[in-house]
C-alpha cells in the first residue's frame, strides 16, 4: 500500500440475535431446516396477517447498547424499506430508520498494542430476509423463506477505522462481544454474523473524506481484510490514474479475488421509508434498561483486567484467554477445580496443549470432549509429579472423548511417572557410567551438562522418570 | 316473512325451536338465490349449511351472516374484489371470522366489495358492480357495498364489513341501513386484508343499531395477533342499549350543514334534530375547523400505507401471476399491470408519490401533522359534546357510471365520514329519512370506547322512527 493513502472505513454488522422464534411470528429461528419449513403464512406474507414484535429483541439489544455505553432509546419505531425481491415476501422489510433503538455507542479494540476507539452511530432492530437459490441449469430460482423474519441487529460504524486489519480486529471484537452477552451464537459459518464495508481512500493529509463504495455480504474476517485491500487497492490506482470513484454497491469475488459493481437494478433504490402502522412504538422504560444492566455479565476487557489482577496473568495470555468467550469460561471452571496447579499453569497448558488440540480438531473450547474437571485433575497430577509433561500431554488426548477414567488410562497406558529414590537412584548410576565424560565435566562445574545427563536418564526411563527428582539425584552424585 | 325479524327475535325463536337452524339458513339462501343475480352483492355463496353447524349452544345460536370478502375465510375463496385474489384460497381464518364462528354465527357467503375497499361505489370491483336495491341503476355505495346492499334486500340479518375512510358508513347510508365504525382497534385486523393499516377498522352493517349491537360485543376486543388491538375494559353495548340516554348534548358543526350538501339531506338531518330534540337532548354549535382538510389528509395518508401494504401482491407465492414473462421485472410489472384495475394503481402510484424521496416531508409527513390536528378538534368538541351529527354523504345514492370517471368527485363522497378514521374515533350511519324514494343517513361520531352510546342513542332513534324498516319493495 502506497504509504500517502489514507484507508477509511466504516463497518455495517447483522447479527442475527439468537431467539427461539422470528422477530414478528412465532416460527422457529433453527439453522438448517428443510426449505420453507420455518415459513408460516406471516414470514410469507400472507394477505391479512400482522406482525407481533417478540419482546426478547428488545431485551438483546438493550444489552448490547449497554455493553458499548451507548444511548438507549427510550421510545423506539419499526419503519418499512420497501422494495421488491422474491425473498422478501412482503414487498418491504420491516426495520428502524428514526429513533432506533441504540445509538452512539462505542468500543475499544487493541491494535498493535494500543487502544483504539471504534464509534457506534446506532444499533437497529430488522427481519432478515429469505434466501435465493439461482439455478443457472434450469433457468430458474428457488426461493426458501425459513430465514425470513430472522431477528437481526444492525450495528454501524462511524468511519473510523484505517486498515483492513483494523476492521478485522473490530468485527472480531463486536463478534466476541455479541457472544459475551449471549445474544448471538457467533456462528460466521451460518451467516450469524454478516458485514457490508464501507471503503474509501484519501491523501494522508486531508480531512475530506473520498468517494465510498460499499462491499456486500462478507462472512468472514480473512474476507473482509482481503476485500478492503483489494477494494483500497483499487480506487487508489484509479485515482492515481486520475479517474474518479463511483458511489456504488460492489461485490467480492473470493475466487478472482476481485471486487465488482452489483447490477444497478438491485441497487437503484428509493425505499420509501415510513413508519410501519402495523406496530406501536415500544416505550422502554428505566425499570427495563436497569434489570438488564444488572444482569450483564462481564465483558471482554473486564475480564481481560481481573485476569490480570487477579490470577497475575500476564497481559498477552490475559488478553488471549478473554478474546475467546469458550476459552475463558473453561479456565475459570479449571481453577476452581485444580487442587495443585496455580491459575498461570492452568493458562499455560490451555494456551498450549489444549488450544492446539481444539485447533487440530477444529473445534472450541466448549465443544471439547474434555471438561474442566479432567483437564485440572491431569495437570494437578503433572505438577505433583506422577506424570511428565510428555505423558500428561498425551493422557489429554487420550481422555479426550473417553468413558474410562482417569486411573484407568494412566494403568492402561502405563503411565506413572516413576518417583521412587531407589528406582531412580540405580537409573541414574548405570546411565552416569555410560556417560564418564559428561558427567565428569558437571562435576568440574559445567552446570550444562546436566541438561544432557537428565535427558539421556528420561530417554533410558521411555520417559517416566520424574526429571526433577533425576536432576537431584544427579546433583548429589 | 322470516327476514323481517331482529336479530334478537330470531334468537329467540331458534331458543324457544320455533324455527330450526337449517329452515332459516336455507331460507337466507333462497333469498340469496332469487335476489342475488339482480344485485350482485354476492361474490361467493356458501351453499352447504352441514360443515358449519357444529357449535349450537352459543349465544348467536345459527344466526346466518354474510361476511366482506375481505376477511379471510380458510379454505374459502378470499378475492377482496380483484382479479389479483380471483382463486385465492386464504389458509387461515381471520379474528373475526373465528370469533362469529365459534359464538355460533353461520356464513352465507362473502360480499361484493369495492377492489381492495378502495372505491365508494363498489364499481371497482373485478366481480362486476353491486346494485342498489332501491333503485337498480344505482350504485349502493362502497366499499363495503355487498354488504350493504345485501343487507338492504334482506338477503341476510347481518353483515361484516369495512371502514377506513366510510366504507362502512356511506353505503349504509345508500342503502337505508345502519352501519357501525368502531374505534380504531376495536375489532382486530388480523386475517383482514389491509387497504390502509392506521385507518381500517372492521365492523357491521345491519338493519337497527339493536342487531348490530348482539354481534359487536362478541366480535370486539383485544386480540394479541393484532399488535394495534386496544386491549382496555369496555363497557358492554348490549347491556345499556335499552337504558334512556341521559339528556344527551348533541353537537353540529357549522362546516357540516354547506352548501356543498344536498338540501334534501340537510332537510332530513333538521328532522332529526328535532326527533333527538324531543327525546331529551341539547343540540349545540362546535367548531371542526381543519375538517376541510379531511380528505386531502386522508387521501395522502391512505394510498401511501396501501402502496407498501399491497406490494405483497407479486406474483410470486400466491393470487394472480402473469403467464409468460421473461424476467423478474417483467414479472412483477405484468403481474401487477393485470392484477390490479385502475383505482387500486391510481392510489398506489399516489402512495408511492407521497413516500419518495424528496416528497416525503412535503407530503406524508405534513399529513400526519394534520391529521393530528383534525384529532385535537375532535378532542376539543368532546369536552362539550357527547356526539357529533352530520349528514353521512353530502348527496344522494348516485347512478351507475356517473361519478367513475371523475376520483376527485367521488373521493369528496367520503367528507364526513373520513374525520371519524382520522382521529381512529366510532361512528355510525343510520337511516333518517327518505327523498324520492331514496334513503338519506344521519352519522353520529363519539369519543373513542363509546360505541355504547352511539349505539344506545341510535337504539332510541330507531324506536321512534320507523326508516330502519323500509325494506325496498321488489325485495319484500
Amino acid at each position: 500500500m502506497k504509504s500517502n493513502w489514507e484507508i477509511v472505513i466504516g463497518l455495517e454488522i447483522h447479527v442475527q440475535l439468537n431467539t427461539a422464534s422470528k422477530i414478528f411470528s412465532g416460527s422457529s429461528t433453527d439453522f438448517g431446516a428443510k426449505p420453507n419449513s420455518q415459513a408460516s403464512i406471516i414470514d410469507l406474507g400472507y394477505p391479512g396477517v400482522l406482525p407481533v414484535l417478540n419482546q426478547s429483541v428488545i431485551e438483546k439489544a438493550i444489552k448490547f447498547g449497554l455493553a458499548t455505553d451507548a444511548k438507549i432509546s427510550r421510545k423506539t419505531i419499526f419503519s418499512r424499506k420497501n422494495y421488491f425481491y422474491p425473498d422478501l415476501p412482503k414487498g418491504y422489510q420491516i426495520s428502524q430508520l428514526e429513533l432506533p433503538i441504540v445509538q452512539e455507542g462505542y468500543v475499544e479494540i487493541n491494535i498493535n498494542e494500543e487502544i483504539k476507539k471504534i464509534r457506534i452511530t446506532r444499533a437497529h432492530l430488522e427481519e432478515d430476509a429469505g434466501k435465493s437459490i439461482h439455478d443457472s441449469s434450469l433457468g430458474k430460482s428457488k426461493i426458501d423463506l425459513n430465514r425470513a423474519g430472522t431477528p437481526l441487529l444492525e450495528i454501524v460504524s462511524e468511519p473510523d477505522m484505517r486498515s483492513a486489519a483494523e476492521a478485522s480486529s473490530y468485527m472480531k471484537y463486536v463478534h466476541l462481544l455479541v457472544t459475551y452477552l449471549g445474544i448471538c451464537d457467533g456462528n460466521l459459518q451460518e451467516g450469524s454474523l454478516r458485514c457490508d464495508a464501507n471503503v474509501s481512500v484519501k491523501p494522508r493529509e486531508s480531512k475530506k473524506l473520498g468517494t465510498r463504495t460499499e462491499i456486500k455480504n462478507l462472512n468472514s474476517f480473512r474476507f473482509i481484510e482481503k476485500a478492503i485491500e483489494i477494494e483500497a487497492q483499487r480506487q487508489i490506482e484509479i485515482l492515481e490514474s486520475g479517474g474518479t470513484i463511483t458511489q456504488e454497491t460492489r461485490l467480492f469475488d473470493e475466487e478472482k479475488q476481485e471486487t465488482r459493481p452489483m447490477r444497478s437494478k438491485e441497487e437503484a433504490n428509493d425505499y420509501r421509508y415510513f413508519p410501519d402502522p402495523d406496530l406501536l412504538p415500544v416505550v422502554i422504560s428505566e425499570d427495563l434498561i436497569k434489570s438488564i444492566q444488572q444482569s450483564m455479565p462481564e465483558l471482554p476487557n473486564q475480564k481481560n483486567k481481573r485476569f490480570i489482577n487477579e490470577y497475575q496473568l500476564d497481559k498477552n495470555d490475559a488478553a488471549r484467554i478473554a478474546n475467546d468467550f469458550d476459552l475463558a469460561t473453561f479456565f475459570e471452571s479449571s481453577i476452581t477445580h485444580s487442587k495443585h496447579a496455580s491459575p498461570k499453569q492452568l493458562a499455560n497448558w490451555l494456551l498450549g496443549k489444549l488450544s492446539n488440540m481444539v485447533n487440530e480438531k477444529n473445534i472450541n473450547f466448549s465443544k471439547l470432549k474434555l471438561s474442566p474437571v479432567d483437564v485440572s485433575s491431569i495437570i494437578d497430577l503433572y505438577i505433583l509429579g506422577n506424570l511428565s509433561q510428555k505423558q500428561a500431554g498425551e493422557l489429554l488426548e487420550y481422555k479426550h472423548g473417553s468413558e474410562a477414567s482417569i486411573e484407568d488410562l494412566i494403568t492402561e497406558y502405563n503411565m506413572s511417572q516413576i518417583s521412587d529414590t531407589q528406582e531412580l537412584s540405580d537409573l541414574v548410576d548405570k546411565i552416569l557410567i555410560e556417560n564418564q565424560v559428561q558427567f565428569d565435566e558437571f562435576k568440574c562445574g559445567n552446570n550444562k551438562v546436566i541438561g544432557y545427563l537428565i535427558g539421556k536418564v528420561m530417554q533410558a526411563s521411555k520417559g517416566k522418570a520424574n526429571p526433577k527428582l533425576v536432576k537431584e539425584i544427579i546433583e548429589s552424585k | 316473512m322470516l327476514h323481517h325479524l331482529s336479530i334478537k327475535e330470531l334468537i329467540a325463536s331458534l331458543s324457544e325451536k320455533k324455527l330450526s337452524y337449517e329452515e332459516l339458513f336455507s331460507y337466507y339462501q333462497e333469498r340469496i338465490q332469487k335476489f342475488n343475480p339482480k344485485l350482485n352483492a354476492f361474490i361467493s355463496v356458501n351453499e352447504s349449511f352441514l360443515d358449519q353447524d357444529s357449535i349450537i349452544e352459543t349465544k348467536l345460536k345459527g344466526i346466518p351472516i354474510a361476511h366482506k370478502d375481505i376477511f379471510c375465510m380458510k379454505g374459502h375463496l378470499t378475492t377482496c374484489g380483484s382479479k389479483m385474489l380471483a382463486n385465492f384460497k386464504s389458509p387461515y381464518d381471520a379474528t373475526i371470522i373465528t370469533r362469529l364462528a365459534s359464538a355460533g354465527a353461520l356464513t352465507l357467503g362473502k360480499t361484493n366489495m369495492d377492489e381492495f375497499a378502495m372505491g365508494s361505489s363498489n364499481e371497482t370491483s373485478f366481480f362486476g358492480p353491486c346494485k342498489n336495491p332501491w333503485d337498480l341503476k344505482l350504485v349502493p355505495g362502497g366499499s363495503s357495498g355487498g354488504s350493504a346492499s345485501a343487507v338492504a334486500a334482506r338477503l341476510a340479518p347481518i353483515a361484516t364489513a369495512t371502514d377506513t375512510g366510510g366504507s362502512i358508513r356511506q353505503p349504509a347510508a345508500f342503502c337505508g341501513v345502519t352501519g357501525l365504525k368502531p374505534t380504531y382497534g376495536m375489532i382486530s385486523r388480523f386475517g383482514m386484508i389491509a387497504f390502509a393499516s392506521s385507518l381500517d377498522q372492521a365492523g357491521f352493517i345491519a338493519p337497527s343499531a339493536e342487531d348490530i349491537a348482539i354481534f359487536y360485543d362478541l366480535a370486539s376486543g383485544y386480540d394479541p395477533k393484532d399488535s394495534t388491538s386496544i386491549n382496555d375494559q369496555v363497557a358492554s353495548t348490549t347491556k345499556n342499549l335499552d337504558q334512556k340516554p341521559n339528556a344527551l348534548t348533541i353537537g353540529i358543526a357549522k362546516s357540516s350543514l354547506d352548501k356543498h350538501a344536498d338540501p334534501n339531506i340537510l332537510n332530513a338531518i333538521k328532522q332529526a334534530v328535532n326527533q333527538f330534540e324531543k327525546m331529551g337532548a341539547k343540540i349545540i354549535d362546535i367548531d371542526l375547523k381543519n375538517s376541510h382538510l379531511n380528505v386531502p389528509t386522508y387521501y395522502i395518508i391512505a394510498p401511501a400505507e396501501a402502496s407498501s401494504n399491497l406490494s405483497r401482491f407479486d406474483g410470486v407465492r400466491y393470487g394472480h401471476r402473469s403467464e409468460d414473462s421473461e424476467s423478474l421485472q417483467s414479472l412483477y410489472a405484468n403481474t401487477r399491470s393485470e392484477g390490479f384495475g385502475d383505482e387500486v394503481k391510481r392510489r398506489i402510484l399516489i402512495g408511492s408519490y407521497v413516500l419518495s424521496a424528496g416528497f416525503y416531508d412535503a407530503y406524508y409527513i405534513k399529513a400526519l401533522r394534520v391529521r393530528r390536528l383534525i384529532a385535537n378538534d375532535y378532542k376539543e368538541a368532546f369536552k362539550k359534546v357527547d356526539l357529533i351529527l352530520s349528514p353521512t354523504t353530502p348527496n344522494l345514492p348516485f347512478a351507475i357510471g356517473e361519478k367513475s370517471n371523475d376520483p376527485i368527485s367521488m373521493y369528496h363522497n367520503d367528507a364526513y365520514t373520513i374525520g371519524a378514521n382520522l382521529a381512529g374515533l366510532p361512528a355510525i350511519s343510520f337511516p333518517i329519512g327518505f327523498h324520492n324514494g331514496l334513503p338519506i343517513g344521519g352519522h353520529f361520531v363519539a369519543q373513542h370506547l363509546r360505541e355504547d352510546l352511539l349505539l344506545n342513542a341510535v337504539n332510541h332513534f330507531q324506536k321512534e322512527t320507523d326508516f330502519h324498516q323500509q325494506i325496498p319493495q321488489e325485495f319484500d
